[in-house]
């Protein structure tokens, strides 16, 4: 579409220039999916890959949204230019949202962070699917580091370990009683952990059970680097420079390791895997929508049927 | 501009200034998420400006806010004077203690919708529709 397509290059062209207010348009864009994504995807593509993206993921009310918000508060006010994806549950029954971690942001948005709330709409994993290309859009238009928070995640929703190039797990005290599967999953993800809330009692056992799992993990050789173990009072601000400092180790491991291509190359295929989940799932909605019950066929050869035909398909939405 | 239908409205909720009285935003909140709306809600002690930045990086719709300490005859004017003054075409709708009386000066000052106590769900829903619907007119 003309209109579409001249929309999207005066919205780049300001973006570049600095204007918020297109930065703020061109993520709805994206959000939104369709063409004129694709188009802005086409124009961020080549611009970006430029940013340090750390993802901030942990249990509900864990302390996320207040420990981005002092980094990125403490980022803006130095000589960076941060910008937050905070990311809130949609709810499955009717697509609304309540998006929260605004709330706790204020400061890091008077500081100069620019920070954009978003709903998962339907997508599991604690993360959205137009992530990847909103992050893009920060990268493009210059901002630098880009921090995501994800929503409150249990064990399974580790989409950020393919989103981010540092993942930071943030644990509670009452962690140290969770179940063993749990752990090991956000184990395998996480590049650094904060106990955050060590002004409660049980932080040290936390940080202690913490430590006995990553002997047991070194052991059995899976991770490459041993992730650091940061105690911070996020409402406080105590330990956020030891949190800043182990984030920039991070950085600078991942660059210096050449480990930053490894993990970009990873993540550039999980998002194409996401991607054709999406287009895979929608399909199926739609071939099963109209479908009727035939007397005397199985499901089973019904849905063979349906892939068969499907499979030939030539065109894609 | 053109919105894709199956796109939620966004709703940026605030309360201006120093009014305490934050359980109808809360309420509303929640009216407007189940009604398939997506609210970034900033809660108490907003100023216009912050509200005007949070409406440009996330892109809002509509601007809702609570209002119950009397001082709506000047914020709310002052609300919409500086989303205009930022060029944002973003409509203000305005909720709490209203009395009647001010209905017209509150219409005047270009709010698009005002509602009080007992408003239910559907009114809430419907007045912030109606705003988004009218945007750009
Ligand atoms: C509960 C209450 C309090 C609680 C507030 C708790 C809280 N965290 O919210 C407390 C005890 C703290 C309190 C304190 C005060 N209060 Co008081 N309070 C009330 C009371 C009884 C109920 C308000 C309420 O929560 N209603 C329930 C919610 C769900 O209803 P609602 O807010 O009206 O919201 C609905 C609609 O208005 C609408 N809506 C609301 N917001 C929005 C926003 C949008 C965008 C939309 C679309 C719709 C919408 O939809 C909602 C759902 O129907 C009212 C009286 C009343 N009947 O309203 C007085 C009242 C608001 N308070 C009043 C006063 C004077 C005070 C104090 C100054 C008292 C004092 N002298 O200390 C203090 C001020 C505190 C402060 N810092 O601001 C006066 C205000 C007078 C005025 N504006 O002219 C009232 C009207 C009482 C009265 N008749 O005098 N109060
Ligand atoms: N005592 C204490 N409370 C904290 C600390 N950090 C955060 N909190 C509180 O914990 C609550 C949750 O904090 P958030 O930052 O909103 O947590 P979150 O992980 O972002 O929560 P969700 O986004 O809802 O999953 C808030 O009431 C914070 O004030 C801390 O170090 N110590
Ligand atoms: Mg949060």
């Amino acid at each position: 579409m003309a209109s579409e397509d001249s929309t999207v290059i005066s919205l780049v062209e300001k973006a570049s220039k600095g204007d918020r207010r297109s930065v703020g348009r061109l993520l709805t864009l994206v959000e939104r999916g369709g063409s004129a994504a694709e188009q802005v995807a086409e124009v961020t593509h080549n611009l970006s890959d430029k940013s340090h993206v750390i993802g901030i993921t942990g249990a509900p009310g864990a302390g996320k949204s207040t420990l981005t918000a002092s980094l990125a508060r403490d980022l803006a006010t130095s000589e960076y230019k941060p910008a937050v994806l905070a990311v809130d549950p949609s709810s499955p029954l009717t697509g609304g949202a309540i998006l929260g971690d605004r709330v706790r942001m204020e400061e890091a948005s008077e500081a100069g962070a620019f920070i954009r709330s978003m709903a998962t709409r339907g997508h599991a994993g604690g993360l959205a699917l137009a992530v990847p290309g909103m992050v893009r859009v920060f990268d493009a238009f210059g901002f630098n580091p880009i921090i995501i928070e994800t929503v409150g995640v249990g064990q399974v929703e580790v989409d950020v370990a393919s989103a981010a190039d540092t993942v930071v797990v943030v644990v509670t005290s009452g962690w140290g009683d969770a179940v063993q599967a749990n752990k090991a999953g956000l184990l395998e993800i996480a590049d650094l952990f904060v106990v955050n809330k060590a002004d409660r009692p049980g932080a040290s056992d936390a940080r202690r059970d913490l430590e006995l799992m990553i002997d047991l993990s070194q052991l059995t050789g899976q991770t490459i680097r041993r992730p650091e173990i940061v105690m911070t009072t996020a409402t406080e601000g105590e330990g956020l420079d030891e949190f800043k400092k182990a984030i920039s180790e991070h950085r600078e491991f991942l660059f210096e390791e050449e480990q930053i291509s490894v993990r970009r190359a990873k993540r550039w295929k999980a998002e194409v895997s996401s991607r054709l989940d999406y287009l895979i799932s929608e399909i199926v909605k739609e071939s099963i929508e109209n479908l009727e019950e035939k007397e005397g066929s199985s499901p089973g050869s019904v849905a063979r049927e349906i892939a068969k035909n499907l499979l030939k398909k030539d065109e894609l939405r | 501009m053109n919105k894709k239908e199956n796109s939620p409205i966004r709703v940026v909720l605030a309360k201006l200034g120093l009014d305490g009285h934050d359980r109808g935003l809360k309420v509303v909140a929640r009216m407007l998420r189940d009604a398939g709306m997506e609210v970034v809600y900033l809660g108490l002690r907003q100023t216009t400006e912050m509200i005007v930045t949070a409406v440009e990086q996330e892109d809002a719709d509509a601007v809702g806010i609570s209002m119950h300490n009397a001082g709506h005859l000047t914020l709310a004017p002052r609300m919409v004077q500086a989303l205009e003054d930022a060029g944002l075409d973003v409509p203000v709708v305005v909720g709490g203690i209203v009395p009647d009386s001010d209905l017209e000066a509150m219409a005047e000052a270009g709010v698009a919708g005002v509602l009080g106590p007992g408003a239910s769900a559907e009114d809430v829903a419907k007045c912030v529709r109606e705003a988004v619907a009218t945007r750009g007119e």
